[in-house]
């Protein structure tokens, strides 16, 4: 069906590296689309990815995948009504068709007074994310990272679980005023929990990265069986206001979310956390301690982002917040214009700036405190404050007179990463982790330990 | 569990659109993985149509294809998915989308370890290669094998088919109708003094899937499901304090467009724009114990969370704990025939089968027809949700009970290009034998809190501790609601919670709630689950309150 995006034309070997789009073939594919639009104007969205996963569980693999495809999104517009539709059939029939579809759709809708005009050819940065090694990672490869955790699990008597996903995926736009663009990357995460046989002990661990080689699994089993170890015989404390270490995970669980609440024009309506009481938004005004410095960088070279979102249009280093002072929103094309300033729009990358304190420090000034492993099941409560629950999981430890004394019971929180970030005490060294929850890839993201107080505990949880 | 959106677009095995492109007006929606284009005029249609001779010649190709490269076991899906998006905000159509994916996945089993590829190319070199690439992949994960996979026995079904029970097609239905029907229901919110913003929204789903396995299984099934919603926002004058209502007495169901005509979005939105605007001026919470009354409307997210979840057997044995987790409804020797999980009244079934549920389907994505079984008998314990993998963990128990060691039907897999797991059929409570409804138990109240919509969600991963919001929180003095509370959650221990429980409604009260986004599994997939339920009363459940000042 494809056979058109081959230069060659001979069938693949079954272990040929993961396959997506070149640019040339993404080029001539959506200029080939392109031209079977009769609308005012068209754009060509591709999205080509490989996927492959292998999950553990008891100690062996339970099941794999490996997934190729290729997703064709067309939208037009008419006049200034717009209409859109998706295949991932590529023969010229089924391309034609997905275009008509897309004008038959426009065609029927009321006009859209927010219709910005096609962007025309554009200059992106350069974002280096590809890793070749990586796209042609095999699921053998993948089962001897797994055989590090599953045999020292063993070793140790303990029972491990865990995920290893390699994504390989190219974008690419194109559209009726001639723009192109094209980004191609690859995307590793790596997690493992282990348990006691019993199940009274659970410790996690987990990394992320572009390159498959720098998932280290001797390194994360170690990690792992160690909390599991250390998480035994855990107590009941009372919840309420404590003291927290957050090792980085745990970090990036929250900060993400002040990164996912910054909408401008949600804040200009007045239905966010950055709307300014009174009116407009909270650009300028400091909303968390001056040590905090949280921007987006797609070209940071430990997590890369993406060049153009979804318009087309270049993506740059964002400052979000600067020493505490919210520096930027992200404004789409419409409102950006409406409200006269220049479009920002997320990159997929997420950085905050580090300190000089080791996690060890942080533990060693604290008289009382929780140190956490990582959060879960994080959901909002409150988008007035950011406010969310989850709860602590896979290794909580008491922190009492500088050090570790035991393993605690998980406790629930209902807190926000800007209270967290009011009350910082003090910030560690930089990292990047695996931040989402499901152990996919997320958005990658850099972030420091820290020490924070009053950190809002409110019920304790009887799960390990 | 339920996905967040955004857990759900970064985790799609199908190939999300570019950036965060997906313009959705309610985080249920993201659930739907699967696009589809295909106008009413089938001429126009070029891709295989469900029962068309050469997909099932596709599927038993590739099952054959598997087994001379060495599989013991095959089974294969084809499986055309079409989606229609369409979103709104007040007087403007923000998306409107068309979406088809198309393509096929192959599971095998070599000396007892699972492999599994899938393609989009639908031809028979594709398809062979494919085949070969998953009897490749099991290879080279047997090595880490500790005891091989054994499925339980299946009745073969050589010839099936099945379909939604639908009445209007909604990809029949206008475009120009559905935008209308919407941009109508926001007008009729938008005429509410105090509202601001409204958003509104329809989604629809039509699943052609083919499924054969080398146990002599060919099913053809045409699943569809619909879902219209709105929030309506009111935003107080000073800018302080914005409070939303969704509309969650108009829940996601297994149905066409009628469906969406029943919801009478235009008639109800004045109404959901008022209890918005209500929200801004309701008292907030005192914090304390209350007793709870909790509409089907928001009861089924607490079911799905607390009861669904914890009986899935491979929680219970370990294999979700690096993400969904494990359960407190474990191991199944200590607690089949004696966990108490909540009072006689109490009786828990699944189903793939009750009408218009998100649940129902004539196979699963193994080839199993599906059983209504309970899960919970008289407030006990009697079983867990399983696949033919799992089945044969509780031999022992079916032994016991008189029972044949059988898949209850439980597999699942969201798209083509993912593998089938465990996932949880419909799991309803039963209703009482009392003819009680929700104002009956609001009456028999004499202080306590009313729940209505679901709303915030979170549970821990053993799903013993969580915490639920709502839509709209009323107070209840002396059998009566005596005014709107706001910033209300509740926190439970799931065990305690259920054996709180006092009075549930009658066969007249039952309903049914549920989701397109019940996310499990690595990569996460997405399943979509109705939960039927009477309303219920729970006493003496602890009650926070959200609210903090920034």
């Amino acid at each position: 069906m494809s056979h058109r995006l081959r230069a060659d034309s001979s069938p693949r070997s079954l272990l040929e590296p993961a396959r997506v789009l070149s640019q040339a073939e993404a080029e001539s594919l959506a200029k080939r689309i392109v031209g079977f639009s009769q609308a005012d104007s068209c754009r060509v969205s591709i999205a080509s990815a490989a996927r492959g996963n292998t999950r553990f569980a008891v100690n062996q693999v339970s099941t794999s995948g490996d997934n190729e495809d290729v997703s064709i999104r067309v939208r037009v517009t008419v006049g200034r009504k717009v209409g859109a539709a998706t295949t991932n059939r590529l023969d010229d029939a089924a391309l034609r068709q997905v275009v008509q579809t897309a004008e038959r759709i426009a065609r029927l809708q009321p006009d859209d007074p927010e219709l910005m005009p096609e962007l025309g050819p554009q200059q992106y940065v350069t974002v280096d994310a590809y890793h070749a090694a990586t796209a042609a990672a095999e699921p053998q490869q993948r089962a001897d990272i797994i055989r590090k955790v599953t045999e020292a699990s063993r070793a140790a008597g303990l029972t491990a679980t865990g995920y290893l996903e390699v994504v390989t995926s190219a974008n690419a736009i194109a559209n009726s005023a001639g723009l192109f663009a094209y980004h191609r990357s690859t995307d590793c995460a790596f997690t493992t929990t282990v348990r006691t046989t019993d199940g009274t002990g659970s410790g996690w661990a987990g990394a992320a990265a572009r390159d498959i080689g720098a998932i280290d699994g001797a390194a994360l089993a170690s990690i792992a069986i160690d909390k599991a170890r250390r998480s035994l015989n855990a107590v009941a404390i009372e919840p309420g206001r404590y003291t927290v270490v957050l090792e980085p995970t745990a970090v990036g669980n929250l900060v993400q979310l002040i990164a996912f609440a910054t909408n401008a024009r949600q804040a200009d309506e007045g239905r966010s956390f950055f709307s300014k009481p009174g009116g407009g938004t909270k650009i300028g005004l400091k909303v968390v301690d001056e040590r905090v410095n949280l921007r987006s960088d797609p070209q940071d070279p430990v997590t890369p982002g993406v060049p153009f979102d979804g318009d087309g249009l270049p993506t740059r280093k964002v400052d979000w917040i600067e020493n505490g002072i919210v520096r930027e929103l992200s404004y789409d094309r419409f409102w950006a214009s409406k409200k006269n300033v220049v479009p920002c729009v997320f990159p997929e990358s997420l950085q905050m700036a580090g300190g000089t304190q080791s996690v060890q420090d942080m533990i060693a000034s604290t008289e009382r405190g929780i140190l956490v492993t990582r959060f879960w099941y994080i959901r909002p409560v409150d988008p007035r404050t950011i406010l969310y629950t989850g709860l602590t999981r896979d290794g909580t430890f008491l922190i009492e007179r500088g050090r570790v004394t035991k393993a605690i019971k998980n406790l629930r929180f209902n807190e926000s990463p800007v209270f967290l970030l009011n009350n910082v005490e003090a910030l560690g060294a930089t990292q990047r982790v695996s931040a989402s929850e499901s152990g996919s890839a997320g958005v990658p993201i850099v972030v420091p330990a820290i020490k924070s107080r009053d950190f809002t505990f409110t019920s304790l949880s009887d799960a390990v | 569990m339920t996905s967040s959106r955004r857990e759900f677009l970064k985790s799609s095995a199908t190939v999300a659109a570019v950036g965060f492109a997906a313009n959705l007006a309610s985080p249920r929606f993201a659930g739907a993985a699967a696009p589809a284009s295909r106008f009413a005029e089938d001429a126009l249609r070029i891709a295989p149509t469900v029962g068309d001779p050469a997909i099932r010649a596709l599927v038993l190709s590739a099952i054959d294809d598997a087994k001379r490269a060495g599989a013991s076991y095959a089974d294969a899906r084809i499986s055309q998915n079409r989606s229609r998006t369409l979103a709104t905000r007040e007087r403007r159509v923000q998306n409107l989308s068309d979406n088809e994916t198309l393509g096929c996945g192959i599971r095998v089993l070599v000396d007892g370890t699972w492999g599994f590829a899938a393609t989009r190319e639908l031809t028979s070199d594709a398809i062979a290669r494919t085949a070969r690439l998953a009897v490749a992949q099991a290879k080279a994960n047997r090595r880490t094998q500790v005891a091989p996979v054994q499925l339980a026995p299946v009745t073969p079904t050589p010839n099936g088919t099945w379909s939604s029970p639908v009445r209007i097609d909604p990809f029949s239905v206008a475009i120009e109708d559905q935008v209308a029907l919407l941009i109508r229901a926001n007008e009729a919110a938008l005429g509410v003094a105090g509202v601001k913003f409204v958003n509104s929204a329809m989604f629809f789903l039509r699943e052609e899937k083919t499924f054969a396995s080398t146990d002599g299984t060919v099913t053809v099934q045409t699943i569809y499901r619909s879902q219209p919603s709105m929030t309506v926002t009111a935003v107080s004058s000073d800018n302080s304090d914005f409070q939303s209502r969704q509309s969650t007495d108009i829940q996601p169901h297994g149905l066409g467009y009628e469906h969406v005509l029943d919801g009478k979005l235009v008639e109800n939105a004045p109404r959901w724009g008022a209890e918005a605007v209500e929200k801004l001026k309701a008292k907030p919470v005192d914090v304390g114990r209350y007793d709870l009354v909790l509409h089907p409307s928001h009861l089924w997210l607490t079911i799905h969370e607390s009861v669904a979840h914890p009986t899935e057997l491979d929680r219970a044995l370990g294999y979700e704990a690096n993400y969904a987790g494990t359960s407190f409804v474990a191991p199944p020797q200590k607690v089949l025939g004696t966990l108490k999980f909540g009072p006689e009244i109490m009786n828990v079934q699944g189903n793939r089968n009750e009408a218009g549920s998100l649940g129902a389907i004539g196979w699963d994505d193994e080839g199993v027809a599906p059983e209504t079984f309970d899960i919970i008998r008289k407030g006990v314990v009697v079983d867990y949700q399983t696949t033919r993998e799992q089945a044969g963990e509780l031999a022992w128990w079916y032994a016991q009970q008189g029972k044949p060691v059988r898949s209850h039907g439980n597999s699942y897999a969201q798209s083509w290009a993912d593998v089938q797991f465990q996932r949880m059929p419909n799991v309803s409570l039963l209703p009482g034998d009392k003819d009680l409804m929700y104002e009956d138990l609001i009456a028999a109240t004499d202080r306590g809190i009313a729940i209505v919509g679901d709303g915030s969600f979170s549970i821990d991963q053993q799903r013993y501790n969580s915490q639920f919001g709502g839509q709209l929180f009323y107070e209840i003095r002396g059998g009566k609601i005596v005014g709107m509370l706001k910033d209300v959650a509740y926190q439970i221990r799931t065990p305690e919670f259920w054996n709180a429980m006092d009075m549930l409604g009658g066969k007249r009260s039952y309903e049914l709630g549920g989701a397109f986004g019940d996310g499990k599994g690595q990569p996460a997939q997405s399943n979509a689950v109705s939960h039927g339920c009477p309303p219920t009363r729970h006493r003496q459940i602890n009650v926070i309150n959200t609210g903090r000042k920034a």
